[in-house]
């Protein structure tokens, strides 16, 4: 018996306005796609911090893709022009930590194009099929801070003289 | 008895231990309160004398410097039981700081470069043994681990000063606390506090006007006109950590005209420093297609090394990925 072909893990941040239809749509019109993709509604592209890319990346995910609404079409008016200016960058920042650009994924889908985003989910599994799995190591995290602190709940106590 | 006191230094550059004695005669006031135990750059004791105390015999270690070797791992297991407090002192302790950015090379390209380099008079291929048999016994080095840790992210921490170095007036209170608590005329603030530094960033504490939201290029600030000398200096094109970045430190580099580097560690809330500081340059970059904001970013040619400048080894993906690989 030969070991199961490697299916990759992708984390989709889709936004309210046009991608997540866009995937909603796909789904209504039976237009079939790879189930790789483990989607997340965001209210925009603009709201994806490369925190939420990292950490995909950094807990177990082997791509990120990140939908918003074509240029010129936002919600929001631009804020998906930030979403492309933060993928540019998040890009060349992640090559110098050896990850290769196809794992993270910047496409644009209306609302009436379901069949464009079932594309863009095809096109970057057979990539990522091809490139491997990413497999970051977990992070270091004593057990006891695991509990008692993130950075949100530690205590801040400011000194000051 | 006075209650002990010790500062060790792992991986880091002894800027931290400079630092401590910056704080002039208030040092004086540590020595009055505390029995020095252990202090490598400012007295004679060894390991050994570490070793034969009890557990929990020092009631407080500031701790500076990255876990780069096995020595280094060692003092820190070594520290953390011997000591009631443990305190990640300086940036390198608390996310690596510069040392961490060796996390962006395999230890193989680290040794390559420092013995096979410029500079290296060795006329062969030479590598550090951790063991070597000479005439007079065996002699050994600790080896050099994979990648570069946290001293949280290899042993517990109490508390947290962050700074490169710490500001002096920051170690000065700091020390007042620990003396405080110490003598029991202070509680002690809850495990895991950040002690020193401000509550939120750089950017609140820095006296520069910010008006526009946008910026054309990103230059070096050899490359730039004179500064303007009150209006934001990445707003003036210059790469400034601020957003990003811890307080505490009262803004002293954008002050004067040089622009934060991120030497407070992530600001409070924030979960990767460089992600925070991609995310903000990146929303002020005045171009919107991706030729024309390629251009721009062109103006930043090492982007992992500037927004890590100090967070890389406690950033969420920690190193380079073949780094981390050679460590599982």
């Amino acid at each position: 018996m030969t070991a199961p072909a490697f299916e990759p893990v992708i984390i989709g941040f889709t936004c309210n306005w046009c991608s997540y239809r866009a995937a909603d749509l796909a789904g209504t019109a039976r237009i079939e796609y790879p189930p790789n993709v483990r989607l997340i509604r965001v209210m925009c592209s603009g709201r994806v911090d490369p925190a939420f890319v990292l950490k995909a990346l950094a807990d177990g995910a082997d791509g990120v893709l990140i939908a918003g609404c074509h240029p010129g079409e936002c919600h929001y008016l631009e804020q998906n022009y930030k979403a492309l200016r933060r993928h540019r960058l998040l890009l060349r920042t992640l090559a110098q930590l050896g990850i290769e650009a196809e794992r993270v994924r910047l496409a644009w889908a209306s609302a009436a194009e379901g069949a464009r985003f079932a594309e863009e989910v095809r096109d970057m599994v057979a990539l990522l099929r091809a490139l491997g799995p990413l497999r970051w190591p977990a992070r270091p995290i004593p057990a006891a801070h695991a509990q008692a602190t993130t950075p949100t709940q530690a205590a801040v106590t400011e000194v000051t003289t | 008895m006075k209650p002990r006191f010790a500062m060790y230094w792992a991986a880091s550059c002894g800027g931290c231990e400079i630092a401590v004695l910056n704080i002039d005669e208030r040092v004086l006031a540590l020595d009055a309160a505390f029995d020095i135990a252990f202090w490598p750059a400012a007295m004679d004791a060894k390991y050994r004398d570490v070793e034969a105390l009890e557990d929990g015999a020092i009631w407080v270690t500031l701790f500076n410097g990255g876990i780069r070797t096995d020595e280094n791992e060692h003092m820190a297991h070594l520290l953390r039981r011997k000591s009631r407090l443990l305190v990640a002192f300086g940036s390198c302790a608390n996310e690596g700081c510069i040392p961490g950015l060796a996390n962006l090379s395999t230890r193989a390209d680290l040794l390559r470069a420092a013995y096979d380099g410029p500079g290296s008079e060795h006329p062969g291929p030479a590598r550090p043994q951790t063991a070597w048999d000479a005439a007079e016994g065996t002699l050994t080095l600790p080896a050099l681990q994979p990648v570069l840790r946290t001293l949280d992210q290899v042993v517990e921490v109490d508390y947290h000063v962050p700074g490169c170095p710490p500001e002096s007036h920051q170690i000065a209170a700091v020390l007042d606390l620990l003396i405080a608590v110490a003598r029991g005329e202070s509680e002690a603030p809850p495990k895991g506090a950040v002690l020193g530094a401000g509550a939120s960033t750089v950017c609140d504490e820095c006296p520069r006007s910010r008006d526009v939201k946008r910026i054309r290029a990103l230059a070096r600030i050899q490359q730039l006109p004179p500064l303007d000398a009150n209006l934001c200096l990445l707003e003036q094109g210059l790469m400034c950590a601020g957003p990003a970045t811890r307080g505490g430190c009262d803004a002293r580099c954008p002050r004067v005209g040089a622009p934060c580097i991120g030497c407070y560690g992530a600001a409070p809330d924030v979960l990767d420093q460089g992600a925070r500081l991609m995310s903000a340059i990146a929303s002020v970059v005045d171009a919107d297609d991706a030729e024309h904001i390629d251009r721009v970013l062109d103006g930043l040619p090492d982007p992992a090394g500037t927004f890590y400048r100090f967070g890389l080894a406690r950033s969420l993906l920690r190193a380079h990925r073949a780094a981390l690989a050679a460590e599982e």
